[in-house]
């Protein structure tokens, strides 16, 4: 097998609340290599989130290592961060965030307006992240006029259209009903198997979960049974 | 610009409420300013187009307006004649010896004003090729007739031809109408000087205006009279006169630019209020578009993009509200005059050019914190926002 593509070593993150201290994740050692489809597990509270955005770059952890692709996260500021997420992750919300007032298309297209692409490029690079997702015939659209899934998928599409190293989402279909989370998790599964996208998706429902080649359960901030 | 300049539009356009009463506020700011300052350029305007560059204004030495200035009758006589003064068709020099008073007219529909009278020379129209007759007749010296301008003939009572008002020792006829558009001497009433001074006792002129035969002439004039010692008089050019009173545009100036300046803290405030709202409500888009990989620095200009853009909608309806205005006629008080000036507001693309500038200034006062708070959010916090 290949390098890994996400190295975790020893992680650990507390919050401080106050004279509180919450330890989200303790010591936790993990590696995800190409092309992977990693279901994070756990009950509420567990970390899940917490991992997730240490290996999109959205937060730092407190003690330990997370190295993607040779990076270590940690150690980027934050301007190289932004420039570093644009560039390796592709993230999926529960609730989705598409910006209300742009339409699918203009979602689809804001990372790449980050990217040096002419307008033709960014336009073909949108239309086929949305026909990737089925929804090409949508992309005049507003958020509100499309369904709950539907905005997942554009979601997805505004995630892959830069060709991320990683595909990571939370919950992506925690706010979906079984038919359009089903269409979602499918479109994951595809991704991964015939896109070769790696993707790292946290969930709590097993039923989701069953479509990742490979489960990580997380417990009180610790990987069970060891990854 | 990263983050698209759309985002912003739209935004303003969905949130149209608070987008229109915010806009509204500095609407009103900027149109208070435009106005203001249309007044002032009007009244400056006025003033610039009064004096004419050929003729040369003999004041005493030391007066800094023609109403606070004498000179006496025999002094006029012991520059009359010299050689550098132009002569009109008969001979005679173009020299117009000229006093001015204040009188309290009555003005139609109740209330009154005062009102300058200038009494001037038999050449003293010959100075002024601007001003033209345009109904009845010239006074005639000796008989109490006068001339009145258009204005003070709409304005006020008893000022149509064949009328009579009475003012100092006499009861004046007014024998024709004048036109003297975008001049001072749109807000007076001519009659002979020499019928003037006798009806306010008088013994002194004002002032002397005169016609050298030439720009070298002139120069030498000025020269040849303010060398002479027993004369005691200040010389310039008429034109030099009229620009030095712009300055009685000033106090509107001041106070116009005072009221914009509080206007537009208020107004600002406004912007600032709806730009924090924007903001609080659109929190977890900016968790987003960070996630995306935009920086601080994008989100910290799309706000205050946003604020400016919104200003800018308030300034483009100020400035159409204070179009209208444009060419209007009003009066002010001329503060070295004690009468009432005509002038027209007059609204030029520079000045709406600065209209537009002073929102964008609004906008931007508005917009820097709130922008600096959206910048600001932790990536994860704003995530969390509802
Ligand atoms: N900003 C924070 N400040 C303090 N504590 C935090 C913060 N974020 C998370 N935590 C705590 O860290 C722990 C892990 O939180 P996390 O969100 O990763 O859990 P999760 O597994 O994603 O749970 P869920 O399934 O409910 O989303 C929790 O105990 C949570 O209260
Ligand atoms: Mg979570």
């Amino acid at each position: 097998m290949d390098q890994p593509i996400v190295q975790i070593r020893e992680l650990s993150k507390v919050y401080q609340h106050g004279d509180i201290e919450v330890v989200a994740l303790n010591g936790i050692s993990l590696d995800i290599g190409r092309g992977e489809f990693v279901a994070l597990m756990g009950p509420s509270g567990s970390g899940k989130s917490t991992l997730l955005h240490i290996i999109a770059g959205i937060d730092r952890p407190s003690n330990g290592r997370c190295v993607v692709e040779g990076t270590d996260v940690g150690d980027l500021s934050e301007t190289e961060l932004a420039a570093w997420r644009k560039q390796h992750v592709g993230f999926v919300f529960q609730t989705f965030n598409l910006i209300p007032v742009l339409t699918a298309f203009e979602n689809v297209e804001l990372p790449l307006l980050l990217t040096g692409l002419s307008a033709r490029e960014r336009r073909d690079h949108v239309e086929a992240a949305l026909e990737l997702v089925g929804l090409a015939d949508r992309m005049r659209h507003l958020p509100r006029q499309l369904s709950g899934g539907q905005e997942q998928r554009v979601a997805i599409a505004r995630a892959l259209v830069t060709d991320p190293t990683l595909l990571v989402a939370d919950e992506p279909t925690g706010n979906l009903d079984a038919h359009s989370a089903a269409d979602v998790l499918a479109l994951l599964q595809t991704l991964n198997r015939d896109a070769g996208k790696t993707v790292v998706m946290v969930t709590h429902d097993p039923k989701a979960a069953a479509h990742a080649r490979r489960m990580v359960h997380l417990e009180k901030g610790e990987l069970l049974n060891g990854g | 610009m990263a983050i698209p300049i759309k985002y912003n539009l739209r935004n303003l356009r969905v949130r149209w409420r608070s987008t229109i009463a915010t806009a509204l506020g500095i609407a009103l700011t900027v149109a208070v300013f435009v106005m203001v300052m249309a007044l002032a350029r009007g009244l400056k305007a006025t003033y610039v187009n009064t004096g004419d560059a050929r003729n040369l204004l003999v004041m005493r030495k030391g007066s800094t307006a023609e109403s606070s200035s004498q000179i006496e009758r025999s002094k006029v006589l012991r520059f009359k004649y010299h050689d550098e003064i132009a002569r009109n068709e008969r001979g005679d020099p173009v020299v117009s010896p000229e006093i001015i008073v204040l009188i309290q007219l009555d003005r139609i529909g109740g209330g009154n004003a005062n009102v300058l009278v200038r009494g001037i020379g038999p050449i003293g129209l010959e100075l002024r090729p601007n001003v033209k007759l345009i109904e009845g007749r010239l006074f005639q010296p000796g008989l109490a007739e006068c001339i009145v301008s258009r204005k003070i003939a709409s304005r006020f009572a008893h000022c149509r031809v064949g009328e009579t008002f009475r003012a100092g020792k006499r009861t004046w006829r007014v024998a024709g109408v004048f036109d003297a558009t975008k001049t001072t001497y749109e807000s007076e009433i001519w009659t002979d000087a020499d019928e003037v001074r006798e009806a306010f006792s008088r013994s002194f002129y004002g002032s002397v205006l005169l016609r050298p035969k030439d720009a070298a002439a002139g120069e030498a004039l000025i020269k040849r009279l303010e060398a002479n010692k027993d004369l005691f008089v200040r010389v310039l050019p008429e034109s030099e006169y009229y620009k030095e009173q712009t300055k009685n545009a000033g106090p509107i100036q001041f106070m116009g630019g005072f009221l914009a300046v509080i206007m537009s803290i208020g107004a600002a405030f406004a912007a600032m209020n709806t730009m924090y709202a924007a903001v609080g409500a659109r929190t977890r888009e900016i968790g987003t578009l960070r996630v995306l990989g935009f920086r601080r620095r994008d989100i910290y200009l799309s706000f205050l993009l946003e604020a400016v853009l919104l200003a800018l909608v308030g300034g483009a309806l100020g400035c159409l509200a204070s179009l209208p205005i444009n060419g209007m006629a009003t009066g002010t008080m001329s503060w070295t005059t004690f009468s009432e000036v005509a002038f027209e507001f007059r609204i030029t693309g520079e000045l709406l050019a600065k209209g537009l500038a002073f929102a964008v200034v609004m906008g931007v006062l508005g917009g820097l914190l709130p922008a600096r708070v959206a910048a600001r959010k932790p990536v994860l916090d704003a995530l969390r926002s509802a």
